[in-house]
């Protein structure tokens, strides 16, 4: 499927030029690097496609610019110095990225989270989905040429979402929250009150973003039938989140996994029809919804009690030897961090299972036979963001 | 009809334009410079030393146990232990750091160092305007910059200063409490 010669594609396109005996595409074929410095690949992404004319007929992912050695850092610093740089892998959730790491070492350790610590942790991560899902949303406009405003609307309710992270966790984006066992500090004064307040004006946001684009007529000719990813397809390459989702496969961890307390939670799980695009960008905007109904529910029957395991220790901590995979149903798709101990202070292996990553892989599958215009649309209903696929 | 969409959107635009003259959360934007938005209690940024008393120098809460060295993640912090015991603001000899620099520049302002912190010594300042032509002298600071009063942590973070002041307070009188019985037998 990848060979120039013998492309038969999705999408009924056939490639016109040939290839030369060597390998050479003999000037018939043109190979562009698209990025790292393009502003319409995420961050620094890079992607050499070869086109026949304004055909796709070749993709080739290059990442690993923003690599950062996360994994092996952490395999030198101890269990809780390891927080902060999970904040940074991938930098707009960095609340559900605490809680996938919390998750991994509190099962290697066997610490019991109380309740109202569930209960924030779970306020706090559907929060995160609202806040990323928005920006999506914006960003995947901004690519097909809906240039600020749907981007602007978007951050403008960020920005408040960003308001309530600060006044809980002292800052916007880099949260630092979440301990091993509970949280760090317990809600201050009011901030159930502001937040309420905040989601009071969600809905009001959700159906003017939905009426400001999504009947629009190019946004539709642009999106439908653009980047069909299969259910068969998606479940092979490993791909979860709402792209999976958008295919029609209902497979969602907070359902599967039930991890934290969302048994307790009545939500429905959004599923797409045909793996297009456009049904890529409607389920982010259906998973708002839904997010805001886990986060009614969840600020109405918010507990008092303590925000952390009495039995969870700050300095010194080590927790004995096994391993253990914590996985959680972050934004972007199935966050996973698998852990092994040895019994000393830091972890003997840190691994990260990033969902932008691993969704990356079948880009090409995607694109093939595509205008190059729309290798943008498709890369940018990924969702991906750099920090985590390079780590 | 087609089109129909096209004209919704842009009836959707011209009112969050017009909105934006009458409504306060149409309009969100602050001009930063001239207008600034109130700190919120919790934000953090870098970290700086308490001290109690008068002298900065006597009295640092800081006794140069060097955990926060130790956890740092990125391993900002630089600590030398001071080789004698010098009396405190409260007369106490304690060891005291000799050097405690922090570089800025590689800080990630993660707040670790406060968690680790035995005697609630270090803690997040919310000064954010730092910005300077100097990339290295500037940007690390040493223990003369660190060092602020009790009363600046109290007028930044007020809760949380009153809750340290008070969990001090009865480590005070613990500690008050354990040495009178062992002073009795030997009096």
């Amino acid at each position: 499927m990848n060979s120039p010669q013998t492309a038969a594609f999705v999408s009924g396109y056939e490639v016109r030029a040939k290839s030369g005996a060597n390998g050479e595409f003999g000037g018939e074929l043109l190979e562009i690097a698209m990025g790292p410095h393009h502003p319409s690949t995420h961050g620094v992404f890079r992607m050499d496609v070869v086109l026949d004319g304004e055909r796709v007929v070749k993709l080739k992912p290059v990442f690993g610019y923003l690599h950062r050695n996360h994994e092996k850092i952490a395999e030198d610093a101890t269990y809780l110095a390891s927080i902060p740089y999970t904040d940074r892998l991938d930098y707009f959730c960095s609340l559900t990225n605490n809680w996938a790491y919390c998750l991994a070492v509190e099962k290697l350790a066997g610490l019991q989270v109380p309740e109202r610590a569930e209960y924030i942790r779970v306020i706090t991560a559907e929060l995160t989905r609202l806040q990323n899902h928005a920006c999506l949303g914006g960003f995947l406009l901004q690519d097909m040429g809906a240039s600020g405003t749907p981007l602007m609307y978007a951050f403008r309710e960020r920005e408040k979402i960003l308001d309530l992270f600060e006044s809980l966790t002292g800052a916007r984006m880099m949260c630092n929250y979440m301990r091993f066992g509970g949280c760090r500090c317990d809600l201050p004064d009011g901030w159930l009150e502001q937040t309420r307040q905040v989601l009071a004006g969600f809905p009001r946001f959700l159906d003017e973003f939905e009426r400001l684009l999504n009947e629009n007529e190019i946004l539709m000719s642009r999106t439908q039938g653009v980047g069909v990813l299969s259910s068969d397809l998606a479940v092979n390459a490993g791909v979860t989140g709402p792209m999976l989702r958008a295919s029609g496969v209902n497979y969602d961890l907070r359902k599967v996994d039930k991890y934290g307390i969302y048994d307790r939670f009545s939500f429905r799980i959004p599923l797409g029809d045909h793996g297009d695009v456009y049904d890529r960008y409607m389920m982010r905007i259906l998973e708002m919804r839904e997010s805001f109904n886990i986060l009614s529910q969840a600020l109405r029957d918010i507990p008092e009690g303590p925000i952390v395991d009495p039995k969870a220790k700050i300095r010194g901590f080590r927790p004995k030897a096994g391993e253990a995979y914590g996985r959680i149903e972050a934004p972007k798709g199935e966050l996973g961090f698998y852990l092994i101990s040895d019994g000393s202070p830091n972890p003997y292996r840190y691994r990260v299972r990033a969902p932008s990553f691993i969704n990356l892989t079948i880009l090409e599958d995607m694109c093939l036979g595509h205008h190059v215009a729309d290798v943008v649309i498709i890369l940018g209903s990924f969702d991906i963001v750099l920090g985590e696929v390079d780590r | 009809m087609l089109g129909k969409g096209i004209i919704q959107g842009m009836v959707e635009t011209a009112r969050n334009f017009a909105g934006s003259y009458v409504s306060g959360d149409r309009l969100v934007t602050v001009q930063y410079p001239e207008e600034r938005l109130a700190q919120i209690e919790a934000a953090r940024n870098f970290p700086f030393l308490v001290y109690d008393g008068e002298d900065w120098q006597q009295g640092l809460r800081c006794v140069a146990c060097q955990i926060c060295e130790k956890e740092c993640p990125p391993k900002c912090i630089y600590i030398i232990k001071d080789v004698t015991k010098k009396p405190d603001h409260t007369g106490k000899l304690q060891f005291q750091p000799k050097v405690f620099d922090i570089d800025i520049s590689v800080c990630m302002s993660c707040q670790i160092c406060v968690e680790v912190c035995p005697f609630d010594a270090i803690k997040m300042d919310v000064e954010y305007e730092l910005s300077t032509a100097d990339r290295f002298g500037q940007l690390l600071l040493r223990k003369s910059d660190l060092a602020r009063p009790n009363a600046y942590y109290h007028r930044i973070h007020p809760t949380e200063a009153t809750a340290v002041d008070a969990h001090l307070a009865t480590e005070r009188a613990k500690a008050a409490a354990k040495s009178k019985p062992d002073s009795k037998p030997a009096a």
